[in-house]
């Protein structure tokens, strides 16, 4: 189990690497997206630097849909998924390691790369520090809800916009909890760690019941 | 392993595809199931490799230990599983990592396939037929006691029929099963035959139907 767990990982990794697509492109989305937001709020440093972590995180939540469609969809088509659901490994174990081969190369790269982009937004060192570390804790949440929504679009041609509206509104507690984290990091009465830990538990939580469910919609799918 | 259908019915989307469906096989035996285009013979391979539920009868597999069907199988039908970017060496070593029970090396598979030149080339320079093979290949670095085969010589060349026949005697004489969708021999030696007919009249019973089944009353 533990050897098709990591030959599922390694595979999804090597598949990045060479067609490239999702990992870059969400990257640049996200710079697109906090690039924007000076251009249309006019150049108040005070107001950028105060609703940055919030536009961070708004960016990071829609940069997170880019990709989300092919997680299951790609195998789908190429039959590869009937390959993983003929293995002894448990589907729940599939679905893990593709969830978690996609995180490394879309979520990961978000989080490390937003203290750059942060300077877009006139944040300063310790909200920057904030954001991308409630970014890292946060981002896996947001892919595992995603990755509900890709299994059960997987065999709908075009299903991306559905996946969108499908899980946007699951992301809302995780978008709530990372924002707050990061914005009582500059300030506020609420300590940095209240916050925190209550985005840790979201992606925990996510992490065991995005599996679940989405090996759930893989199997009802066929 | 031992594989036995009873009385099998299935239905698509309300349609019913075939009913009544028995046969079993044991250690070295092999199936041939025969049919005109939309029988259901694709159908009934989804039903063993346990991707469709029927809609009636069962599917039972003896002398396998603990593992279940979908784990003591190897499919290779229309769509291949294969990654056009990875190269023919990476995905039988993926296959190989995923199914568990390694028998051959992605190489020496690929050389039974004659195929070794292919080794560190992306499938995606391949051609239909060569991928084929490459999806052929994953037959041999596991070790599966059935093959559930969907025209497995579609797009092949003669040489590769051959090698394809050789293997599948090779199986059959270790102990191994044989089921395959075709519309040609395969050379498998003394396969048993099992045509799929529509079992009842189509209900729209257009003229094209009725030409169809006086064709295959003729035949």
């Amino acid at each position: 189990m533990i050897s098709a767990f990591r030959a599922l990982v390694a595979r999804d990794l090597t598949l990045a690497a060479r067609v490239g697509g999702s990992g870059a492109l969400s990257l640049v989305f996200f710079l697109m997206i906090v690039a924007l937001v000076p251009f249309a709020l006019g150049p108040d440093l005070n107001l950028l630097s105060r609703i940055g972590p919030a536009i961070l995180w708004l960016a990071a939540v829609l940069a997170t849909l880019i990709g989300l469609d092919r997680l299951f969809q790609a195998d789908e088509e190429d039959g590869s998924l009937d390959l993983m659901t003929g293995a002894p490994a448990p589907l729940e174990v599939v679905v893990l390691a593709k969830v978690a081969a996609h995180w490394l190369t879309t979520g990961l790269p978000l989080a490390l790369a937003s203290p750059l982009f942060g300077l877009l937004v006139a944040l300063d060192g310790t909200a920057m520090a904030a954001t991308a570390l409630t970014l890292l804790v946060g981002t896996p949440a947001l892919t595992f809800v995603g990755a509900v929504g890709a299994a059960l679009t997987a065999s709908i041609r075009r299903g991306g916009l559905i996946l969108a509206v499908l899980v946007l509104p699951l992301m809302i507690p995780t978008l709530i909890f990372g924002v707050s984290a990061a914005q009582s990091a500059i300030g506020g009465t609420v300590p940095f760690a209240t916050p925190l830990t209550i985005l840790a538990a979201l992606s925990l939580i996510a992490a065991v019941v995005g599996t679940l469910a989405a090996a759930a919609a893989l199997r009802w799918s066929e | 392993m031992r594989l036995s259908v009873t009385n099998l019915a299935v239905r698509r989307s309300g349609r019913r595809i075939f009913a009544g469906l028995s046969f079993a096989l044991g250690p070295g035996e092999a199936l041939m199931v025969t049919g005109r285009n939309g029988a259901g013979k694709s159908t009934l391979l989804a039903v063993l490799a346990g991707r469709l539920k029927p809609d009636a009868g069962e599917v039972r597999v003896a002398e396998v230990g603990e593992a279940s069907l979908p784990e003591c199988l190897h499919v290779v039908g229309h769509r291949d599983g294969l990654k056009s970017a990875l190269t023919a060496e990476e995905n039988l070593a993926f296959a190989r990592d995923l199914l568990g029970a390694p028998a051959l090396a992605p190489a020496e598979a690929l050389a039974e396939m004659g195929l070794a030149h292919a080794l560190r080339l992306p499938v995606a320079y391949l051609s239909a037929g060569q991928r084929r093979r490459v999806a052929l290949a994953r037959l041999l670095v596991c070790r599966r006691p059935l093959w559930l085969l969907d025209e497995p010589t579609a797009a092949l060349d003669t040489a590769s029929q051959a090698v394809l026949a050789h293997l599948m005697a090779r199986h059959r004489a270790g102990g191994g099963l044989v089921v395959a969708a075709t519309h040609q021999g395969l050379g498998l030696a003394d396969a048993r035959e099992l045509r799929i007919e529509r079992p009842v009249p189509p209900a729209a019973g257009g003229p094209g139907d009725a030409a169809w089944d006086a064709a295959e009353t003729v035949a």
